[in-house]
């Protein structure tokens, strides 16, 4: 076994390499631009410079005298589009800021207009030849702008219900032996997946099909067919493939319905392929948070009193919050909490979800205070965290439904060598570097949503598995392909697996780590109605059915053999009894506790998903720690992070390949996120100033010396069939605490403010 | 990106001609209708973000023969103009006799682009200011004369302390022209009246009211080679950046030493990421010249190498900075083991 492919542990699948790796590597997956078109015409964008104001008007003359310019697209002769909801209020829009609707500009880089020209050259050269006059209003760019407003998020926030609270925590505080206040800030930060967000929409009659990179297909279709006026039967997303989403291609950008009308009312195919920098004003981001914790405990370490406050900046006409208190009022036993999150609008595009959108700002305060907290306490920030831990959370008493945190803790340590930590801060070095060690906790909830699959067997072991899922990345088609694989018995390269297709069952939004758990445990249902399809045909008598059934019963570990009954299943002589060549089953699953309308609102494209927190008796989180070491060079400042080592425990491990890959990249994600990564935005005019890959740094392989991943063997019977916790934004969680928390460690100085750059460290 | 005419120079008679034929007398260099093609790695670059918009483009990478030569002598080191910056940086004499090359060259932009790129647009690169690279900012007076500068009191963190006026704080990017201009290189010019030098130290322009003049060359001028008298093996280049690799300096330092018994016999000074034009610091140089290195000097050099400095919201931290980078790499340089 090589360090890419883990042996497997208990409770985890075979570490078989990637169903697509060839393809990918080879370049032969096709993403969305590059489906074949019938004589496109080619889109090029022009957004606003302005934050706030109106267009004035266009001077276009320059621009349509560009050889090859077929037509250019404002808001004078746009096609008419309906409004949509946004996404987390029920609706499949990232934001209902509708650009071309008016002159109105509401965020910088806005969609003002689109070239429509012969070649892709001709549109980005009359783009640029396009003269705007504007009226500027002064926007309110973030926190502590003139113009901004404050509200608490509860009540305008259709997903945002409750502020956590239980006990007395005013009181609590006030008596608490030692108390810490501490405020913490995160910035804005944007996804920038490899994959442009490029869309390509041609219409055959009244039927439309895009191209699209989308973590969301049938989101996606209804969106657009809602925004068009027209059937949702109608349209159809393609997207074998997708370069990355990270959140920003979970719910629908106005770009999709503008392309696919101008396409309609050209009667041709339209490709649009934006650049990098409008990459980052047509699509979401994740918004700047500012946070204070406050948290009282005994001298022993037990936590008595804990109150997180968190404001998000949000756009002025949506109220989009990622309220992570749900998650930080629960992580640790503590009897009197008290949260509030508040949104404050701004002249900004609206954000949306980004990798763990909720753990990442707010795990970030929780996990350096606790670190603050153990300095204050004299106290291992390990031993902290045991003294804390719990099996119920504190907010309604309910139990984890499987909880490794201090497995993982103590697991990373061992590995990463904590016990070799002189803990006094600035007492390790090496040369010119300043070394500092520090740990914090990570978690994830755990959720499913409804999903639907078709399945196909054909006598000869070849099946085929049809769903509306998405390849993000993750190994989507992998895990499905070994699901189907374990479950009919037949070898894992007779499968193939089909995703990215509104035509196929419906799957969810491939967000909140759901998809693992959601799609696997339909397959896993349909290959059962399958087995119980051959079962019955050469075991027709009653009580061999219920035999049957039995051994294809849900709770049954997978097996090659067909059943654990007397004698293997023969799929041939099934067939043959059966009489038929080919077996096909379709199924829709859904999680308990998922809500009646859930199927309805499946095909529909609204994902009903449950879990984490939200269940009716209990409560579901994947968990891991994290422990890094940071380099400060004593004369440059300049921090470094060689090594960072995560333990987690996530239920059924479906292939520890490509888990350890998810979460080795959640780790350097983490580590971008921490010393790296922020948005710079010009006060000034609400604009975003670092908007390219040169100047928004993310880490280059220089920067990522040592990558450890363990993962814990973990079961878990309450969460769903496939037994799996979703872990793609589960690593990228704790490690913004970790590395400010070595930081700490190294240089005496607490930094809580992100990203930490070299002159944030003080000589 | 517009449309433009290209054409291959086969010869540099031809390129100089292809390049001054499309000169207006009026126009800067930076905005001349035919701009040479090197590496093209920010040529492309900016004629695609729209910046720079010429008419023709004249590649002379078929020059290459003649002027990509990487000559050591005993007197001096002379470098063609087309030679690839990762040659150059690799080069075992270069290595041994100007590590401050060798490193400036090793430590800039990433292995791809360094294949990719030469001396001559190496030294060529225009500012990474972002709002001159972003057409959709009226202001900029490099890139649109008398309309101001956003980065003044803007996002301007990576922006210069020394050699600004208050008409442009734009940060000159590159590494390599530090260990040029500290080590007296000449730079030799081609054009229309044949070949001529100049120190190099001359070719770059402080922004002062015309931050759209960047360098001395008139259009229709290209570098054909650079030259280094002398041999410096205790040299230095130390650079401070956010990123381990793939990332301009928030400062750097060209150091070169002359130790003999432990005195200094003669010190060179430059400073990177933190000025306009490739910065030669001369008075904190002289501070070192026949004294004997302690912690102290460094200070008192490091301290003279800023004295002008001034900083603006957001790039304040580099006078610090670069005061401790220069104390490093001076530190670096005294100690430093020399091959012989
Ligand atoms: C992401 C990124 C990171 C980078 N990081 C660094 C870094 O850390 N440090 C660093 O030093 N550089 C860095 N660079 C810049 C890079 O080194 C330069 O782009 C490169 O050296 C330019 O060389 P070229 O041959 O490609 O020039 P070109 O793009 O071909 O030319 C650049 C300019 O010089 C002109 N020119 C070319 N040849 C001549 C000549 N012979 N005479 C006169 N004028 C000429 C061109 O007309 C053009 O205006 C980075 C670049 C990128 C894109
Ligand atoms: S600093 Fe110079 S390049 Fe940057 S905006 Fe100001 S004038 Fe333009």
């Amino acid at each position: 076994m090589t360090a890419a492919a883990p042996e497997p542990k208990a409770n985890m699948g075979q570490p078989v390499p990637r169903y697509d790796a060839a393809s990918k590597v080879t370049g032969r997956a096709t993403y969305a631009s590059d489906m074949p078109l019938d004589n496109p015409a080619h889109a090029f964008l022009v957004t606003s410079a302005i934050a706030k104001g109106r267009v004035d008007s266009f001077d276009l003359d320059d621009a349509r005298a560009v050889r090859g310019v077929i037509d250019i697209v404002t808001h004078e002769n746009a096609p008419k589009l309906k409004e949509s909801k946004l996404f987390s209020n029920g609706g499949y829009a990232g934001t209902t800021i509708q650009p071309l609707k008016s002159a109105d500009i509401a965020h910088d880089g806005q969609i003002i207009a689109v070239v429509i020209a012969e070649s892709y050259e001709a549109a980005r050269e009359a783009a640029n030849r396009v003269k705007v006059s504007y009226t500027a209003v002064a926007p309110s760019a973030s926190f502590g702008s003139p113009g901004t407003t404050t509200a608490a998020a509860k009540g305008q926030n259709a997903q945002f219900k409750e502020d956590p609270q239980v006990g007395d925590f005013a009181r609590a505080f006030d008596e608490a032996e030692v108390k810490l206040t501490a405020s913490y800030d995160t910035p804005p930060q944007h996804h920038n997946p490899m994959e442009l967000f490029t869309t390509s929409c041609a219409w055959m009659g009244d039927n439309l099909v895009i191209y699209e990179g989308s973590q969301y297909v049938y989101g996606l279709k209804n969106g657009v067919a809602e925004q068009l006026g027209i059937d949702a039967d109608k349209v159809r997303v393609v997207n074998p493939y997708v370069g990355g989403g990270f959140g920003s291609r979970g719910s629908m950008t106005p770009r999709t319905a503008i392309i696919a009308g101008i396409a309609k009312r050209l009667n041709r195919p339209i490709k649009l392929v934006p650049t990098r920098d409008q990459g980052f004003t047509i699509t979401t981001h994740r918004a700047e948070t500012r946070h204070e914790i406050r948290l009282g405990a005994s001298r022993d370490g037990k936590l008595v009193a804990l109150r997180h406050e968190g404001a998000e900046v949000s756009s002025r006409p949506d109220a989009y919050c990622v309220g992570g208190t749900k998650t930080t009022t629960r992580l640790y036993a503590c009897p009197n909490v008290a949260s509030l999150v508040s949104i404050v609008r701004a002249d900004r595009n609206t954000p949306g979800f980004m990798r763990s959108p909720p753990e990442v700002p707010y795990l970030f305060a929780l996990e350096s205070a606790m670190d603050e907290l153990a300095v204050k306490l004299n106290m291992d920030p390990v031993e902290l965290r045991r003294i804390n831990d719990t099996t119920v959370e504190p907010i309604g008493g309910k139990p984890y439904t499987s909880r490794s945190l201090m497995a993982c803790f103590d697991e990373a340590a061992k590995a990463f060598g904590w016990s070799q930590r002189s803990p006094q801060p600035k007492s390790m070095s090496d040369g010119d570097w300043l070394i500092g060690y520090g740990c914090a906790a990570t978690c994830y909830p755990t959720q499913m949503a409804p999903s639907a699959a078709r399945v196909r067997l054909q006598r000869d072991g070849r099946t085929r598995v049809e769903i509306a899922g998405h390849e993000i990345g993750t190994g989507a088609y992998t895990v499905i392909a070994q699901t189907a694989a374990e479950r009919l018995g037949v070898p894992l390269d007779k499968v193939a697996v089909f995703l990215g297709d509104s035509e196929l069952p419906p799957a969810p939004v491939a967000g909140g780590s759901n998809s693992t758990a959601s799609t696997c445990s339909a397959v896993m249902m349909v290959c059962d109605q399958i087995r119980q399809r051959l079962f019955k045909a050469v075991m027709p008598s009653d009580s061999l059915t219920d035999k049957a059934k039995e051994t294809v019963g849900l709770s049954q570990a997978p097996s090659t053999q067909a059943a654990k009954s007397d004698r293997p299943l023969d799929i041939e002589k099934a067939f043959d009894a059966l009489g038929a060549g080919v077996v096909e089953e379709y199924g829709e699953w859904k999680p308990e506790g998922a809500p009646l309308d859930s199927f309805k609102a499946m095909h529909s494209g609204h994902a009903r998903i449950v879990g984490g927190h939200a269940m009716k008796d209990k409560i579901a989180y994947a968990f891991g720690a994290e422990f890094v070491e940071v380099r400060i060079n004593r004369f440059t400042h300049e921090i470094r992070c060689p090594r960072l080592v995560g333990a987690f425990a996530a239920g059924r491990i479906m292939n520890p390949r490509t888990a350890r890959s998810q979460l080795m990249g959640g780790l350097i994600w983490g580590m971008s996120s921490a010393l790296l990564e922020a948005t710079e935005i010009d006060q000034r005019n609400a604009r975003y100033v670092n908007d390219n890959l040169a100047d928004y740094l993310v880490p280059v392989n220089a920067d990522v010396a040592g990558v450890e991943v363990i993962l814990l063997s973990e079961q878990d019977d309450h969460i769903n069939p496939a037994g799996a916790k979703g872990l793609g934004e589960l690593a990228n969680v704790g490690t913004n605490a970790a590395i400010c928390n070595a930081i700490y460690h190294a240089t005496g100085q607490r930094i809580r403010k992100l990203p930490v750059r070299l002159e944030n460290i003080e000589a | 990106m517009r449309p433009f005419s290209y054409q291959r120079a086969s010869d540099p008679d031809m390129a100089v001609r292809a390049l001054s034929a499309a000169a207006a007398a009026s126009n800067p260099l930076t905005k001349a209708a035919a701009q040479p093609l090197a590496g093209g790695t920010t040529l492309i670059d900016l004629m695609k973000l729209d910046v720079m918009r010429p008419a023709a483009i004249v590649d002379i990478n078929s020059l290459a023969q003649g002027w990509s030569a990487i000559e050591p002598g005993s007197e001096a080191l002379r470098l063609g103009a087309l030679a690839k910056m990762s040659d150059v940086a690799a080069h075992a004499e270069i290595e041994r006799n100007y590590p401050v090359i060798a490193n400036s060259l090793k430590l800039a932009a990433s292995a791809q682009l360094r294949n990719m790129a030469t001396l001559a647009g190496n030294v060529m690169q225009r500012t990474r200011c972002s709002y001159f690279r972003d057409v959709s900012y009226e202001n900029c007076n490099k890139r649109n004369p008398g309309s101001g500068c956003a980065a003044m009191d803007g996002v301007n963190r990576m922006h210069a302390v020394l050699g600004t006026s208050d008409q442009c704080v734009a940060t000159y990017p590159g590494d390599f022209a530090q260990a040029l201009v500290a080590l007296d290189a000449m730079v030799e010019i081609t054009g229309k009246a044949g070949t001529r030098s100049m120190p190099f130290a001359q070719l770059h322009k402080t922004p002062g009211n015309t931050p759209d003049i960047e360098t001395m060359l008139q259009p229709g001028e290209l570098i054909s080679a650079f030259s280094v008298p002398g041999q410096w093996p205790r040299s230095v280049y130390l650079k401070a950046r956010d990123r381990q690799s793939y990332e301009f300096a928030l400062s750097s330092a060209a150091v070169a030493l002359d130790v003999q018994g432990g005195t200094i016999r003669d010190a060179r000074v430059a400073l990177g990421g933190v000025a306009t034009v490739p910065w030669r610091a001369r008075e904190a140089e002289a501070l070192l010249k026949g004294q004997k290195f302690d912690d102290g000097l460094a200070q008192r050099v490091a301290d003279a190498a800023f004295a002008d400095a001034k900083g603006r919201q957001h790039n304040g931290f580099k006078i610090a900075l670069g005061k401790r980078v220069v104390m490093r790499a001076l530190q670096q340089a005294v100690t430093m083991e020399i091959r012989s």
